[in-house]
This record gives C-alpha cells, structure tokens and sequence, in this order.
C-alpha cells in the first residue's frame, strides 16, 4: 500500500500533464464546438508535434548536464539545408542517405559546441549563443540566398513525412522509436544514468571516476544529432528549406522540456514527462487557432508558460524543503 | 614559533608602479586589433578615414553600444540579461503605437522609458524573489514574453510617421558630431566614473566575486541586482527611441539578435561572464573593434550572414582564450611537478 | 593477527603557508579498529585525504600489504580496496539510494550492458539491512537524513569490497541512539573482516570501538598507544600539547550591562528555544558537535536566515533584523565560519577587502578616495599586526591566521558593540592563534560583547566567560567558567536532553 503510494508521488509529474492535456482537451472541444477531439485532429496535433518531441529529447539531456543548447534552430536548418542542397544535385540519392547526411551534419555542430563546453569552459548559453549564429550564418551561405523547393525534392525523399506504415505517419513512428531509444539509454544504460549523475553533483561524479568532460561532450553532441535528424525531417514535412528555417525553434523545445519536468539547475528530468511535455505543447498550438486566438498571441504565450513553469517548480520545491525541514525538526523531538 | 612576532610597522600603502603590470593588459590586445581593422579599412577603401564617412561608420553601430554599458553591468555581477532586444522591440512599439493613437510623440518618448523600466525591473525582481532561478533562463522567457507582446499589439505592422523632429535622434548633429555620438560619449563617461570611482561600482566587483562574502559585509545585493537589471531595460528603451528614429519607422522585429552583439562586445572588452572582473575601457575599446569590423566588412561587400558568422565565432573565441590560457598554465604547472 | 596492512612513514604535507603534516607516523593492523585522535587542526584530515589519494604528500612513503604505493587520485586508492566515509560524502540528491551506492560500478546484463534495477535494489537493501537499516534504497538520496545519510555512505564502501575503510568524525551529528546504531555498524564491519581508522575527537567514540590510538597535534605525531593502556588524563596532555592556561592572555571579567538577549528563538528544522543573554565586556562561548546549530543561530542574529519564532532584544530594545546591513547598523558584527567562502574577497587586494563594509567613510560627494582607503587599510592592519608586505597584497597570498586578522579589522573598522566570532582559529598556525586571543582579550576589555562560536576546548575554557552547550538544536547547558570542565562540557554537548527513551 505504502508502494502504491510511492509510485503515485514519483510519477505526479506525468499524471497532473496528462490530467491536463485531458482538461484541455475537453474545455477546447467544447469551446471550438467539436472540431479538437477528431481522429483527425489528433493525428495532425501527433504528426505536428513530432519534431518537437524528437528535439526534446535531445535538449532534456543537456538541461539534466545543467546546461542549453540554443542553436539548436540553428542546426536543424544547417543540417536540412546541406540535405536538401545534396538532394536537390542528386534527385536519384535514396533518402536514407540524404537523412544520414543531416545526421552527421547535426553531430558536427552538436561537437563543436560540447567542445566549447567541456573543454574549454565556455558557458553553455554562450557557446551556443554565439554558434547559433555562425551555423545559421553557414546556411544563408551554403542556401546563396535561394529555398529549396518541393520541386527540387525526390518523390521518395517527400515520402518520409507524408507516408504512412500500418495507418500511422511515418513520422509519429520515428517519434516512438527515439523515445524507445532514449528510455532505453537514459534508464538502462551506463552512460544514460552517468548523465544524471553530472547533472546531480560534478564533484561527486568526478569523485565516482565518471570521465564528466567526456560525457559532456557526448550529450552536446547527441543533442546535435537528434537536431540533424529534426532538422531534415522538419524540411521534409514543410517541403521547404530556406535560411531562415526554425528560427526560434529553440524555445519551443524548451518550453516543451521545462512543462516536462525537467529542471533547469539540472539533474532532473524523465523521458515521460518531456513526452507529455511536448504533447501538450503541440496540443495547445494546435488548440489556439480553433478558439480564434491569432497566432501573435503564440509567442507571448510560449515565454510566459517557461516563465510561469519555472517559478512553479520553485515554490513547489521549497515547499518540500520546508516540508522535510519540518520532519527532521519532529524527529529531533 | 613566531607567537612573539615583533608588531607589523610598515606596511606600504602607496601602490608601485609596475611596467610589468601595465603592459600585460587584455586593453593592449585590443588596441592593437583596432589599429589593424583601421588600417584594413583604409585599404579598402581609400575615403574610410574621412571625417564625415566616419561619423556616419560610427553611427551605424552605436544604438548597439548605447546598450553595452549597463550590460557590462550585468556580466559584472556575474548574470546576464539576453531580454534587452525584446525590450527595445516592446518599447519602441508601445511608443509608435501611443503615438499613433494621439498622445503627443514626448509623452510617448516618456512612456518608451516607462516600458523599459517596467521590463527591466520585472527581471530583476522575479530574480531577486526566486534565487533559485538563473538569470539565463528568467531573461530567456522575458526575452520571449516582451517580443511576444509587442506582436500582439502590432502585429506584423509598422509605425513609421513620426513627427519630423523625431529624425534628430538619429540624424541630427551637434555642429559636426552626431546627436547619438554625443550621448554615447556622455554614457561612456558617466559609466566609467560609476564603474570606477564610485562604491557603487566597487559594490557590483564585489558581488561579482563573491555574493556571499557580499551578503556577509552588508552589501544590499537584491537592490543592487534590480537596479542593474532596471537600468538595462532603461537603455533598451533608449536604445529602442535611437533606432525607431534612424529608420524612420517601428515593428515588433527590430533589433533581431542584437543581445549578440552587445555580448559579444561586453566580452570581447575583457569582462569575465563569471564575474567580478572588467574595464570600462576595454569595453569602449571592443565596441569600436566589433563596430568598424562590421563596417569594414560591409565595405567589402561580405554578406549579413557571413558577419553573423564572425561575430559568433568572435564571441565564442573571446570567452575560450581567458579560458584556454588559465588550462595551459594549468598544464605547464603539472609538467614542473612530475619532472621532479 | 598482527599483520599491518597499511603503513605510512614520515608523512609531510604542505599547502602554502601552512605545513599540515610534519614527518607522521602511522600503522593499520588488518582486523583492528584504530582510532585517530586530535585537536581541529590537528592534520587528522590532510592525513586521510593523503591515504584517500585526494593530495599527495610532498615527502613520505604509503606501503599497503607491505608493499610501497602512490595514489595520483582517488580512484587508484579505491582500486586498492580503500574507502574513505565523510561527513559530507559524494551524493547525489535527485537519484535513489541504490544509485548512490553504485554509480560507478553499476550491475549490468553481460551482453548488452543494460542495468539490471531489480538486482540493484536487492543487493542495495541487502547492504542496507547487513548494517541494521531499514532505509528503502529507492528513496532519493536527497530525502534522507544525515545519519541516513552516512549509514548509506557506509554501504558503499562495503559495496565495494573495501578492506580499509577510513570513518571520518561519523558520530559528529548523531544522536545517542544512531551512535549505538553506528557503533554496531563499525564493529559489524571489522567482523567481517575490514580494517578501520575511525577519526573523532569523542573519547567515548574511541574507548567504545577502538583497540588501538594514535594522536595528532599540529600536524606532529605523538604517539600510538594501546586504548586499555592509556589515562584519560594522559591522552589529553597528548592533545592539547601543554597547560592550557599559558597559552591563553589573562583577562579579568568587568562586565557592563546586558547589549544582547535572545528569547525563545527558533528557526524550524535548524534550533528551537534558545535563549542566553550578553553583556558588555563580556566573552560568551557557544559550543557543541558540529551539527548543534550554533552557525544557524548566529546567522540569524546577524540577519543572514530568518527565524520563525522568537525575539531578539538589543541594549534592550526589541529589534527587528532583516538583513546583515540592519545587524552592523545596530552594531553587531560577524567574523564568519568559512572565511574564504563567506569572509573574503580572495583576489583582492587587503586594503579593498577591509573597506567593504565602510565604503561611506572614504565617500565623498559619490567618489570613493582609494588613497583615504589604503591609509586606513595600512592603520587598521597594523594595529593587528597582519604579516603582509603592502596593503596591497592579495589576500589569497596571506596565511590562514592572516587572512583571519583582515576580515576582524574589517569588522574593527564599523562602529560596533557586538562581535560574533565563528570558529576564529580554526586553520591558522600557533603563533597567529595567541595574537588572536590577545585581540579578542582586548576587545572584550574595551566594552565590546563577544559571542565565541568554537569546537576547540582549550580555547572555549581559556578565553570564556561563560559557556552556551548546544546539542542537536537546543541549549543543553549554560556554564560559568568557574565551573567548567571539559568533561562537564563534552557531557552537555553529547547528552540527550530528552528522556532517554530514544
């Protein structure tokens, strides 16, 4: 009985998200008269919100570490513009190769700034501040001021983000599989749990023999990748890549992962909790232009809800400071 | 041992002169890179050194420098505020709107700073309350709350017809120095003498070192943290008025990714993001080393976002080198112990 | 039986400006439970750090089972079977127990390496319970107690199979009945077969567990003895080195009137119901375990924390502190515990460090005049004889005793009537110790009320006017320094002043 208990405040995180993505659901049905809750509706708010949970996944690990990534934006276009440009030259390149190419043009730029990070002690918003810049700087460049078009694209490539594999999109799939991956890595593996040891107490870590450089470097870099593979997938699904892909996109991701639980002094943060996270995210952009709220009204709105999560998980986590404090004075009675 | 020490006399209290010390400074590195740009740019072009033609050079960047002192501010304390581009955008709109909606353009400069304070002071506040929270994070969701605002208010639209004296901000001159040149040069001096000569400027070195020694000698840190973050959002406002008035019109996208730059020319100038170490001097020195870079660029035609790319690459460098020297003095030290 | 699985031979270890260790001795034998003894300051630290392979000594051998080694980091030691049990361990507040227990050599599947939990948890609560704890190891660490805390700790080096394990000051924050709980972990362990040096500076700890003692004193050794063949009397002279009263200046007691009364102050979770009052004149030792909570309670006299309940009368006038700057305005002044985390400005310069509080004085129209500042400096330095070459020195270059006369002629530059002195001599050398007795015996003399927080007896019977015992939170004793005795004193500190019942 004690256990169930037990689980129930571990896990309250990821049922007050989906109590809410339910509350919401419902309130914007019955404000848009019925158009939110459609299986078609549901599966756009899916397909839409895909990237972005890919992304968070890769940003969660670098907030655990205690850091953030904004070029992230940055990257996606860089990786999906080299792919494109690639494609574009060589329409016959079976797509695969096209996305393994965005791949490691993601991991290159996710190196570059673990490196800036873990070596030579740049801060992390920094670093990716200033290299949000020059990955964008090189798109523009490598783009010559043109888009990439639908018609510059393969019919094979295009296929990625529109077909679909047992009746779901192939991107919702992709989806599953990363969030696979990353439960898989961040709970079962050593690497995984040495992230959050990181993230916990540098000191510690170094103490326990744990090569903390090394794994900086290796989430950056991860969070590259992970960008590299939302960057092209991201340019397939809106047929277009032009320099100023995803600008900004960073603070979606963000906001997904802060929503998700993941706290930004670091050390906390689960897979499932950045998965509603981002859901609810996308649910609510989804939402807002059913209830005729202008899409400028979705800025302001994205910062006040990082802002307002934030200062949440602040008096949340005093008032169990306060509460443990309290215990211990019993105790001591 | 020595419990019967003689009592201490003569301890010195006049500060040597150390041409050591003097000559080792970050500032001569940056000298010396303001006279190659200089000299670049006269090659390239052959009227670069020509009064007027620098004046209206200069003029193209000092908006940004206008915001680079009260930044200094900010890095000193060891925080950073990336929210001032989104202030400038949210004041500069409010103004055109106000404007536009009939109150007479003074007022609305008024309340231009109004808005600015009122950001600037909401971070520092929200700051101060939730210590927990990193400056990093509080400035990145104002940065998105305030641009987001001015998109509501405005939209995708602009403002553009201001009265015609509103151009002298921008434009006007004082005999022949521009209106804006003067300001900066005022700002300048009166932030040197803040940072330098006042105990308000030796109270911000000595949070940046050590907030906690701070707290403990009696230091008002919370008001001297929001008084900083205020004044940052007070220049972006005037920053904001400075550059609605050289182009003639508002949008809520002005001054997109100008936080880098100002970072960059806070850093670049020597001032530590950990904290508690910097000149003024060196600052003035990088805003002119980044600003004519920038120019000389231009003259030859490089592109926006080739530039967009150095002054990434410049701002990353400037915060590894500090970095990489303390690692390879580290280094060097490892070495004389294991040759023993 | 007696076979010595660790030796160190003539150990010296120096830090700039400071020798910790000076040509120590030591032997482990497998199986015995030795205890080392001495003063704060003493090197017992330094010491386990060099066997923990935390810093390495600038002379000296280590031979583990006879033969010689040398750590480079912690982890070789830890690969030769050592493990070290701070106070303060390696921890990670946000993931569970058994994670605590096995970061760094976690149980994985043989051929995908995946982490196998289930077993984890089991062999984390299997160690837990091999100790007598029913801690749930998937608890997040964070959530745990102190003595939790350690008792985990203990697990881990278990887990490891360490067959030395070094236990530095575990009993520090305990309470009687975790004591007992600690005292069978400890004798558990050398059954099954460890080797343990357990650091303290409780006598009890030591006649309770230890066959055997060695004592430290100002990073010299004394002496090795066995523990049934050694006085009470005889281990202290050890200690302490020499009479205590020559070291510390006479003074005689003339004390003004009340200028501090705390009433019924609490602060939940840190101390409840503390009440003492101060006079002018007068020195007011505050002392306990680490853990008491006399820190806490300064803080909040100085107005660093809040209380939650409780008055604080000065010059008998309710007062109201809310912040440091509202405790100076009254007058009272704070040399804190950690001067180089919360005294100092490390890399500026003397004179700067000691003008922070009062910068006003050298203000003028808005302008600071660094020349009135470094006049003063060079007065105020002098007067306490700080041992630097210019006031413009760094203060990271001074010694401990040094750096501790800059942050008091810091304090002596306020106008003040109260000095709250936090462990004044913790780190510094001996010569630096007397001066700065002889400066706190003078400022008592001249009207100032000083409240003494210190874990060093010697200094607490010497300079004391009249001794506050705290213990786990409370004041335990109040004794006058007629009566007091350091058996009175170290009773106070660790007695459970509820029944005891626990």
């Amino acid at each position: 009985m004690k256990n169930k208990r037990n689980i129930l405040y571990a896990n309250i995180r990821e049922i007050g998200l989906i109590a809410v993505i339910i509350l919401l659901s419902f309130f914007v049905q019955y404000r848009s008269g019925g158009s939110f809750i459609t299986a078609e509706n549901i599966n756009d708010i899916l397909v839409e919100t895909a990237v972005l949970a890919i992304l968070s996944v890769g940003m969660m690990m670098v907030i655990i570490t205690g850091g953030i990534d904004l070029s992230i934006g940055a990257t996606m276009a860089l990786a999906g513009m080299i792919g494109t440009t690639v494609l574009k030259n060589n329409q016959n390149l079976n797509p695969l190769i096209i996305i393994f190419i965005a791949v490691l043009v993601g991991a290159l730029c996710g190196l570059i700034n673990g490196l800036l990070v873990a070596r030579l002690n740049v801060l992390p918003i920094i670093a990716t501040l200033g290299m949000m810049n020059v990955y964008r700087g090189i798109t523009y460049l490598v783009s010559r001021g043109s888009w990439v078009l639908q018609s510059d694209m393969s019919k094979e490539f295009m296929a990625i983000a529109t077909n679909r594999f047992l009746g779901i999109n192939n991107l919702i799939w992709i989806t599953i599989i990363i969030y696979c991956i990353g439960y898989w890595f961040m709970n079962y593996t050593r690497k995984g749990r040495q992230i959050y040891a990181v993230g916990n107490s540098m000191e510690s870590a170094k103490v326990s023999g744990i090569k903390t450089k090394s794994v900086l470097v290796m989430v950056y870099t991860l969070m590259g990748l992970i960008a590299g593979l939302g960057g092209i997938l991201y340019v397939c699904k809106y047929a277009a890549s032009q320099g100023e892909t995803a600008t900004g996109y960073e603070m979606n991701v963000i906001a997904a992962c802060v929503l998700g639980g993941v706290s930004i002094s670091g050390g906390v943060g689960k897979v499932q909790g950045v998965l509603l996270g981002a859901l609810l995210f996308g649910a609510l952009n989804n939402a807002l232009p059913l209830m005729h709220i202008s899409p400028f009204f979705q800025e302001a709105l994205r910062g006040l809800i990082i802002l307002l999560s934030i200062i949440i998980n602040a008096v949340i986590q005093r008032r169990v400071t306060k509460k443990s404090l309290e215990r211990r004075s019993e105790n001591e009675q | 041992m020595n419990s019967n020490e003689g009592l201490v006399r003569n301890i010195e209290y006049e500060r040597k002169f150390s041409l050591k010390r003097f000559l080792f400074q970050w500032e001569w590195l940056l000298v010396l890179l303001l006279v190659v740009i200089n000299l670049i740019n006269i090659r390239l072009s052959p009227n670069y050194w020509d009064f007027d033609n620098l004046m209206s050079a200069i003029q193209m960047f000092l908006d940004k420098a206008i915001l680079v002192f009260p930044m200094m501010l900010v890095i000193l304390l060891g925080e950073i505020d990336i929210s001032i581009a989104s202030t400038m955008a949210l004041s500069a709109v409010i103004m055109g709107v106000s404007y536009q909606s009939g109150i007479p353009m003074p007022a609305a400069i008024m309340i231009s700073l109004l808005i600015g304070t009122v950001c600037g002071l909401i971070n520092g506040v929200i700051l101060v309350k939730y210590k927990e929270l990193s400056s990093m994070i509080v400035t990145l969701s104002t940065m998105i709350i305030y641009r987001g605002i001015a998109s509501i208010i405005l939209k995708d639209q602009a403002v553009s017809n201001f009265p015609d004296w509103f151009q002298y901000f921008g434009w006007g001159k004082i005999g022949n120095i521009p209106f804006i040149l003067f300001f900066f040069i005022i700002e300048a001096l009166v932030f040197t003498y803040l940072v330098h000569k006042t105990p308000f400027g030796r109270k911000v070195y000595a949070m940046g070192n050590n907030i906690v020694t701070s707290r403990y000698s009696g230091l008002k840190n919370d008001k001297i943290k929001i008084i900083i973050f205020t004044l940052n959002g007070i220049f972006a406002a005037i920053a904001g008025i400075f550059l609605t008035s050289k182009m003639g019109s508002t949008r809520p996208n002005i001054a997109s990714g100008y936080e880098l730059d100002v970072i960059a020319m806070v850093v670049l100038g020597g001032v530590s993001t950990s904290g508690g170490k910097g000149k003024v001097g060196g600052v003035i020195l990088s805003i002119f080393v980044i600003g004519l870079l920038r120019y000389g660029l231009g003259l030859i035609n490089v592109p926006s976002q080739t530039i967009m790319i150095i002054i990434g690459a410049l701002l990353v460098v400037a915060v590894a080198i500090p970095n990489l020297k303390n690692s390879l003095r580290a280094f060097n030290k490892m070495n004389i112990f294991t040759k023993k | 039986m007696d076979e010595i699985i660790l030796e160190l031979n003539s150990i010296t270890k120096i830090f700039p400006g400071v020798k910790a260790l000076d040509n120590v001795h030591f032997q482990l034998r497998r199986g015995e439970i030795h205890a080392l003894i001495g003063e704060n300051g003493a090197g017992k630290s330094t010491f386990i750090k060099i066997i923990t392979g935390v810093h390495e000594p600038e002379g000296g051998e280590i031979y583990l089972n006879g033969e010689r080694v040398k750590f480079k980091n912690p982890r070789e030691a830890q690969e030769h079977s050592i493990a070290a049990i701070y106070q303060h361990g390696t921890c990670y507040p946000y993931l569970s127990v058994t994670e605590n227990i096995f970061m760094g050599h976690e149980k994985v599947s043989k051929h995908l390496k995946l982490i196998k939990w289930k077993e984890m948890h089991k062999q984390a609560k299997d160690l837990l319970e091999s100790l007598g704890s029913d801690i749930d190891p998937r608890k997040n660490m964070g959530d745990l107690s102190v003595a939790e805390r350690q008792i985990v700790e203990i697990a881990k080096a278990i887990s490891t199979n360490a067959k030395i394990i070094i236990m530095d000051e575990p009993t520090a924050a305990l309470s009687k009945r975790e004591c007992e709980q600690l005292y069978a972990i400890t004798e558990k362990l050398r059954d099954n077969g460890a080797s343990i040096i357990f650091i303290s500076h409780r006598l009890e700890d030591m006649y309770r567990l230890a066959s055997r003692v060695t004592v430290f004193r100002d990073g010299k050794y004394i002496g090795t003895w066995d523990v049934n063949e050694i006085s009470n009397e005889k281990l202290i002279a050890a200690m302490v080195g020499r009479e205590i009263t020559q070291v510390f200046p006479k003074k005689s007691i003339k004390k003004g009137e009340e200028i501090l009364r705390v009433e019924n102050l609490s602060r939940t979770g840190y101390f409840n119901d503390i009440s003492f009052s101060l006079n002018r004149g007068e020195i007011l030792a505050l002392t306990g375990l680490v853990g008491a909570g006399r820190t806490e309670v300064c803080e909040c006299i100085f107005g660093i924390e809040k209380y939650n309940a409780g008055k604080i009368f000065f010059e008998n006038k309710e007062v109201h502190i809310h912040n440091p700057l509202d405790a100076m305005n009254l007058g009272i002044g704070y040399l804190p515990e950690d001067r180089q985390k919360q005294g100092l400005f490390l890399d500026w310069e003397i004179y700067k460090n000691e003008t922070i509080s009062t910068l006003d004085q050298f203000t003028k129209a808005f302008t600071l005049n660094p020349k009135k500042e470094q006049r003063k400096a060079k007065e105020l330095s002098e007067k306490i004889s700080v041992k630097a070459v210019s006031v413009f020195d760094k203060v990271s270059s001074l010694s401990g005793g040094n750096q501790q006369k800059v942050i008091i002629a810091k304090l002596l530059n306020s106008d003040l009537k109260v000095l709250i002195l936090d462990e004044p001599t913790k780190g510094v050398d001996i010569g630096a110790k007397a001066q700065i007795y002889k400066i706190i015996s003078d400022l008592a003399e001249k009207g100032y009320g000083i409240i003494m927080v210190s874990s060093e007896m010697p200094e607490v019977l010497g300079m004391a006017d009249r001794i506050v015992v705290m213990r786990n939170g409370r004041i335990s004793a109040v004794i006058n320094s007629e009566e007091a005795t350091q058996e009175l004193i170290l009773e106070a500190a660790m007695k459970s002043n509820t029944n005891s019942n626990e």
